[in-house]
């Protein structure tokens, strides 16, 4: 299990529950690594400030993250974590390896609304 | 009358530096707050293994960096972590940071601690392919490149170690490399030359990355003969050292020529009260243990600093 204060999805059934339940989604799917736990770190600080947002995490090695990594929109990644934005269950925008938080900050504007 | 966005001392980064001032300063009951532009840990967090701090046999960078920012806390030393500097004054008596958010604090010593980030090669394309074939790490991007031919940049430990490590994954490692000689310890090279999936490019640089999806050739330049041509390759691994995170302080307290802070033994810089620790000091090694070193010290002399100013006052 990842070492994060995010909420964990285990399951595909659960993506695909938490995508579908929630209008602004934002998913790390990475490892207990150097380039992911910075933007675990991120996200549980924005937290409580995008409220319109909710963040989760799945880990890369569970054979059922294969909904992300096998993702098109994820083709051709090769660098963790993958972190994928779903606006009403669609995947609206998805980055490779790691981004601070301007980047991360910028997408959630963009994609979800300022908080 | 200074009110309760005033301390003591501002930290200015929490890596291993700015931790250790931060636990130092804290335990004394001087009045500290660490500012952190990223998340707490620094460099450190980046680090899969640290088996070379003393006391500790083997521990991530992550849990080190968790221990030093809960001794920092239990202290009483305040943590702001992910916030944006907009504006710094360091001059006078009482130095002043101010938040992208607006909030200001003042306080009446600064220790500067923001670390460096590893260095870019500048060449082209490298922001497009970045997570996309290029990798600033081999523990965690390594398994993506199984069977692939890859390149790896630079001639110093951590290139040419990776370069070993990243064989398990990949069929061939060519390792291009600026000089004609490596800058690694001699073990390092030995291990890298005696593996037979490990080549060497040397005089030579990365001067454009190509791909659709991701890399699928470099342009590489000789730099004795001027000479360049395209190399195939399914990804590059950069390990070419790391550049201060000083950009912020250009003109506001002397710097060296790499962008590095200047200071004594004491860890003072050219200001009064305002001192500087760890990766973003001009010094020659860079290793957590000397960057705890630089944060005790800058702590020391920073208490030491506000004492002054109390007896002065008396």
């Amino acid at each position: 299990m990842l070492q994060t204060n995010l909420k964990h999805l285990m399951k595909a059934d659960e993506h695909k529950k938490f995508i579908e339940e929630n209008e602004n989604v934002m998913i790390c799917c990475g490892r207990n690594g150097p380039m992911c736990i910075p933007v675990y770190g991120i996200m549980e600080d924005l937290e409580g400030t995008y409220k319109n947002v909710k963040f989760a995490d799945l880990e890369f090695d569970n054979p059922e993250s294969s909904v992300i990594r096998n993702a098109p929109e994820c083709r051709g990644f090769m660098g963790l974590p993958f972190t994928v934005y779903y606006k009403n269950g669609k995947l609206v925008k998805a980055t490779t390896s790691i981004q601070n938080e301007q980047q991360i900050t910028t997408i959630l504007d963009a994609e979800f609304g300022k908080p | 009358m200074l009110d309760k966005n005033h301390y003591n001392t501002i930290i200015i980064g929490a890596g291993p530096a700015g931790l250790t001032a931060g636990i130092y300063l804290s335990r004394a009951k001087v009045r500290t707050l660490i500012l952190n532009e990223g998340v707490v840990g620094g460099q450190m967090i980046l680090t899969y293994e640290i088996a070379n701090y003393p006391g500790v046999e083997a521990i991530t960078g992550y849990e080190l960096s968790n221990i030093m920012k809960k001794q920092a806390l239990s202290f009483g030393c305040e943590i702001r972590a992910n916030i944006r500097i907009t504006d710094l004054s360091l001059e006078g008596k009482i130095k002043q940071v101010t938040l992208a958010d607006g909030t200001s604090f003042t306080s009446d010593t600064i220790i500067l601690a923001p670390g460096g980030r590893p260095r870019t090669i500048g060449a082209a394309g490298e922001d497009d392919f970045k997570g996309r074939g290029i990798s600033y790490c081999a523990t965690c991007d390594g398994d993506f490149f199984t069977g692939k031919e890859i390149v790896v940049v630079g001639g110093g430990n951590s290139a040419l170690e990776e370069a070993v490590s990243l064989t398990k994954y990949a069929t061939k490692v060519t390792v291009v490399h600026q000089f004609d000689h490596f800058q690694a310890y001699e073990h390092a090279i030995e291990e890298a030359r005696s593996n037979s999936k490990v080549n060497f490019i040397l005089d030579s640089t990365i001067t454009a990355f190509h791909g659709n999806e991701s890399i699928t050739s470099v342009d590489i330049k000789n730099l004795k003969s001027g000479e360049s041509y395209e190399f195939k390759t399914d990804g590059a691994f950069v390990f070419i050292g790391y550049l201060p995170n000083t950009e912020f302080l250009v003109g506001k307290l002397e710097l060296n020529k790499n962008g590095e802070i200047t200071v004594n033994a004491e860890m003072e810089t050219s200001i009064p009260g305002v001192f500087a620790a760890g990766d973003c000091i001009a010094k020659r090694y860079r290793q957590v243990t000397t960057a705890v070193g630089d944060g005790t010290i800058a702590a020391l002399a920073a208490s030491g600093y506000i004492d002054s100013l109390i007896k002065k006052q008396k």
